[in-house]
C-alpha cells in the first residue's frame, strides 16, 4: 500500500472516530441538561418531622433531593434543585456530597433550609455520610486513589465535623487505637462508615486493618477508638442507641456479597435480618424496628428497601428510584 | 571500564554515530500508538474507581477485589505474548491483537452496564491485551533501530508513551465537564466510548504505519518450547534475568513514594494527584535524553545511577530533611529514575538476546521484574506496619543499595566476557 493510501485511510478513520465520539459525548451532554434543571427552589427543607429525604436515581431527575411523608411514600414528592451523590440529614442539618469536575468533591454542610452553612473540599470520591442526631456532629467517607498500599488495593478517608465548634478531624487515622485492649499503630489502618450516639460524642465506624473488619467504638473528645469485634461494616446506631445495624461479608467473604444483621448492645446477640440479597450500604434506620438500604439496579439506578430489625417479616420497597435514605423526624 | 562497554559497542562491535532525534519511523509509529492507546486507557483508570462507587454502587472492597486479581496473570500472559509472537514470527500481529482487544475491553464497559461479574471479565479482557502486545512492541522497537541506538529509541517511546498516560484523565475530565458532573450512566458511558474511540485510532495507526521485522521467518526449530527453556538456561541471561528480579525487588511501588512523601510534607489530600503529575513530568522529560546517554556512556552505568537515584530519593524520605527543596528533589530524582532505567534496561537486555527469542527474552526480563515488584510492595507494606515508615524507608535505600551491587556483581562479568569474545 502507497503510503498516501495510508495516510488517506488513517485520516478518514480518525474522523470517523472523532465524529463518532462527539456525537455521543453531545447527546449525553443534552440527556443531562434536562435532568439539571429538575426540581424547584425551597421546596425542600430539612426541619424535623414524619417525612424520608431521599436522593433520586430517576432518569428525569438523578442526582436530585426530594422529600416525601412517611405516611404516604406514594404521595407527592417535594423536589430539591439541589443535586448530590450521597446525601443524609438529622436534627435540621444536612450533608451534601457532591463531585467537582475534578474528582475532588465538595462536601456542603447545609441548614434547614439547604443553605450552605459551611463547605470542605475532599479529595476522593464520596461514599458514606452521616449526621448525628442532634445534627451538630457531621461526618464523610471517603474513598480515595493512589495511596493504595498494594496494587490494585483501595483507601478510605473518614473526616469529622464538629458543626457547633467548627473542629475538623480530617482524618480518623489520626486517632489512637487500640485493639484487644492493647495500643496498635497500623500504617494499613482504613476507616469508612461512621454513626454518631445521641450525646454527640461517642461513635461507631469500621476499621480495617491486617485483614480485619472491626467494629469500633470512638470517642470524639479523646480522639481514641477501640476495637468492639471483628467482621462489622458499616455500622448504623438505632434512634434509641440499643442495637446497630450493620452489613458483614457473607461466609467472611466479600466475593459473595455482604449480608445485613443487627447487633445488640447489651446482649451483642447478632440477628441476621430477613433480607438476603446483597446490601453493599449503611443501612439507616426509619425508626427504633425499621432499618432502610439501597439495592442497586443498573447503572446510577438503585431502589430504597426496609426490612424489620429483629430478623423477622420481609423486604419492603419503599421508594423505587432512590438512594441515601434519611428520616427526618 | 567494563561498565560501559556492556551497552555501548554493538554487536558489529563498531560504534555507530548517530545525531538526538534520529531514531526511525518505525519507533516514532510505535510511539504514536502508544501515546494515544495510553490516554485512552488513562481516561478509563482514572474514572473507573468513581464509576464503581458512584455509579454501580460498590464499595470500595469490590474495587479492590475487581482491580487487584489481574496483576499477576497478565506477568504470566506477557511471556505467552512474548513466546506466540517469536513463535509465529509475527511480532506486528501479536501486539497489534493485544491493541485491539484493550480497545474492545473500553466498548466492553459500556455494554457490561452494571454487572459486577461482566465488568471482571471486560478488565480481564483489557489486561490479557496489555500482556500480550507490551513484549512484541518492545522487540519492534528492538529491531526498527541499530544497537547502537536503541537506548535513545527506547527512550523516546517510553517518552511518548508516558505523555499520553499525562493526557488520559485530562481528556477524561474534559468530555465529564461536556457531559456534565453526573453519576448517572451517561457520564460514564461517554468517558468509556470516546476512550474506545481514541484506542481504536492507535489499533489504526499500528496497522497502517508500523512496520513488522518478521520478514524473514524463523528458521524451523529455532523458535519451540524448548529453545525458550534453553533461553534460561544461557547463563548471561541468567544473570540478566536475576538482575531484573533484584532491581524489582528494590522497587517498593509509585503509591507508597508519593504517600510517604504526602505525610512527610503534610501535604493537604486535594494535592496529592499533583505528586504523581510531578514525577511523570520528570520521567517525561528525561526519558529520550537519558536514553541518548546511555547509548554513549554505557546502559549498564546509566540503569545503576537511575538505581542509585532511588536509594537517594528512599534516603531522603527516611532523612529528616523537609521543605519544598524536599519535594522538588525527591520528585525529580524519582522521574530521573524512571528515565534511567525502564527503558534503558530493555536495551540493554536486547543486546544479550539471541533475534529469534527476542520477544520471549524480553518477556521472561519483564515478567520476572514485575513479579518481584510485586513482592516487595507487600513487603514493604509489612515492614512499614511493623517497624514504622522512617525504618522501612531506611531498609528499602539499603535494599537498594545492596541490589545494585548485586546488579554489579551479576553483570559486569558478562561484559568482560562480551569483550574478550570480541
Amino acid at each position: 500500500m502507497k503510503i498516501r493510501t495510508r495516510i488517506l485511510i488513517a485520516v478518514a478513520g480518525v474522523v470517523g472516530l472523532a465524529a463518532a465520539a462527539i456525537v455521543y459525548v453531545g447527546l449525553a451532554a443534552a440527556g443531562n441538561r434536562d435532568m439539571a434543571a429538575a426540581g424547584s427552589a425551597g421546596t425542600v427543607n430539612l426541619i424535623p418531622g414524619p417525612r424520608l429525604l431521599v436522593r433520586s436515581t430517576a432518569d428525569t431527575d438523578r442526582g436530585h433531593l426530594f422529600t416525601v411523608s412517611t405516611a404516604d411514600l406514594d404521595g407527592p414528592r417535594a423536589v430539591s434543585q439541589m443535586s448530590c451523590t450521597r446525601v443524609y440529614a438529622a436534627g435540621g442539618t444536612g450533608i451534601c456530597l457532591q463531585p467537582d469536575n475534578d474528582f475532588t468533591t465538595h462536601l456542603s454542610v447545609l441548614d434547614e433550609q439547604l443553605k450552605e452553612r459551611r463547605a470542605v473540599p475532599l479529595f476522593g470520591v464520596a461514599s458514606r455520610a452521616r449526621v448525628s442526631p442532634s445534627g451538630r456532629m457531621v461526618t464523610w467517607t471517603v474513598f480515595v486513589t493512589g495511596d493504595s498500599y498494594n496494587v490494585g488495593g483501595f483507601s478510605t478517608r473518614v473526616g469529622i465535623l464538629d458543626t457547633a465548634t467548627g473542629e475538623l478531624t480530617s482524618t480518623l487515622e489520626d486517632y489512637t487505637v487500640t485493639v484487644n485492649g492493647r495500643p496498635q499503630v497500623a500504617a494499613d489502618s482504613n476507616f469508612w462508615g461512621v454513626t454518631f450516639a445521641k450525646d454527640d460524642n461517642r461513635f461507631f465506624a469500621t476499621m480495617s486493618t491486617g485483614g480485619h473488619r472491626y467494629l469500633v467504638e470512638g470517642d470524639f473528645v479523646t480522639r481514641s477508638v477501640r476495637a468492639v469485634r471483628d467482621d462489622v461494616e458499616c455500622p448504623s446506631l438505632s434512634p434509641d442507641g440499643t442495637r446497630i445495624a450493620f452489613k458483614s461479608p457473607v461466609d467472611g467473604d466479600p466475593d459473595k456479597g455482604w449480608r445485613l444483621s443487627a447487633l445488640d448492645l447489651s446482649t451483642s446477640a447478632v440477628t441476621q435480618l430477613a433480607e438476603t440479597r446483597s446490601v453493599d450500604d449503611q443501612a439507616a434506620w426509619l425508626d427504633d424496628h425499621t432499618v432502610a438500604y439501597a439495592i442497586p439496579r443498573g447503572v446510577g439506578h438503585s431502589d430504597i428497601w426496609s426490612v424489620p430489625a429483629d430478623g423477622s417479616g420481609t423486604p419492603r420497597l419503599v421508594i423505587a428510584e432512590g438512594d441515601s435514605p434519611a428520616a427526618l423526624g | 571500564m567494563y561498565l560501559s562497554g556492556v551497552g555501548r559497542r554493538g554487536r558489529s562491535g563498531t560504534v555507530s554515530r548517530y545525531t538526538f532525534g534520529t531514531v526511525g519511523s518505525n519507533v516514532v509509529a510505535l510511539g504514536t500508538v502508544s501515546l494515544v492507546t495510553d490516554i485512552s486507557a488513562e481516561m478509563v483508570s482514572a474514572i473507573l474507581p468513581v464509576y464503581l462507587v458512584l455509579g454501580l454502587h460498590l464499595s470500595p472492597v469490590v474495587y479492590g477485589l475487581v482491580d487487584g486479581s489481574y496483576a499477576g496473570a497478565t506477568a504470566l500472559l506477557r511471556l505467552a505474548g512474548g513466546y506466540l509472537a517469536d513463535r509465529v514470527g509475527k511480532r506486528k500481529t501479536v501486539a497489534g491483537i493485544g491493541y485491539a482487544l484493550s480497545a474492545a475491553a473500553k466498548l466492553g464497559l459500556v455494554v457490561a452496564g452494571a454487572s459486577a461479574a461482566a465488568i471482571g471479565v471486560v478488565i480481564a479482557v483489557d489486561r490479557i491485551g496489555k500482556g500480550l502486545r507490551t513484549a512484541p512492541r518492545d522487540a519492534l522497537i528492538t529491531l526498527s533501530v541499530p544497537e547502537s541506538m536503541r537506548g535513545h529509541a527506547f527512550g523516546v517511546h517510553r517518552t511518548m508513551d508516558s505523555a499520553g498516560a499525562f493526557t488520559g484523565p485530562l481528556v477524561a475530565l474534559g468530555v465529564l465537564a461536556v457531559v456534565g458532573s453526573s453519576a448517572g450512566a451517561d457520564a460514564f458511558n461517554a468517558v468509556f466510548f470516546t476512550g474506545f474511540c481514541i484506542a481504536a485510532v492507535g489499533v489504526l495507526l499500528l496497522v497502517l504505519f508500523v512496520r513488522d521485522h518478521g520478514e524473514v521467518r524463523p528458521v524451523a526449530g529455532s523458535v519451540s518450547l524448548s529453545a525458550a527453556l534453553s533461553l534460561v538456561r544461557a547463563a548471561e541471561v541468567r544473570r540478566l534475568f536475576l538482575a531484573a528480579c533484584v532491581l524489582g525487588i528494590a522497587t517498593i511501588g509509585d503509591g507508597f513514594v508519593y504517600l510517604l512523601l504526602q505525610r512527610r510534607e503534610d501535604i493537604a489530600t486535594g494535592w496529592f494527584p499533583l505528586l504523581a503529575v510531578g514525577g511523570n513530568l520528570a520521567y517525561l522529560l528525561l526519558g529520550a535524553p537519558l536514553g541518548a546517554v546511555a547509548d554513549r556512556v554505557g546502559r549498564l552505568t546509566v540503569t545503576l545511577c537511575g538505581y542509585g537515584a532511588l536509594a537517594v530519593v528512599y534516603l531522603l524520605l527516611a532523612s529528616p530533611v523537609t521543605g519544598w527543596p524536599l519535594l522538588v528533589i525527591t520528585l525529580g530524582l524519582y522521574g530521573a529514575f524512571y528515565a534511567a532505567t525502564d527503558g534503558v534496561l530493555m536495551a540493554l537486555a536486547s543486546r544479550m538476546l539471541p533475534e529469534p527469542l527476542l520477544a520471549t527474552g524480553i518477556s521472561l526480563i519483564q515478567t520476572g521484574q514485575a513479579l518481584a515488584y510485586l513482592f516487595s510492595s507487600v513487603l514493604f507494606g509489612l515492614a512499614w506496619q511493623v517497624w514504622g515508615a522512617g525504618m522501612a524507608t531506611g531498609l528499602a535505600a539499603g535494599a537498594a543499595l545492596l541490589a545494585i551491587a548485586i546488579t554489579l556483581v551479576l553483570l559486569v562479568p558478562l561484559a568482560s566476557e562480551k569483550e574478550a569474545r570480541r
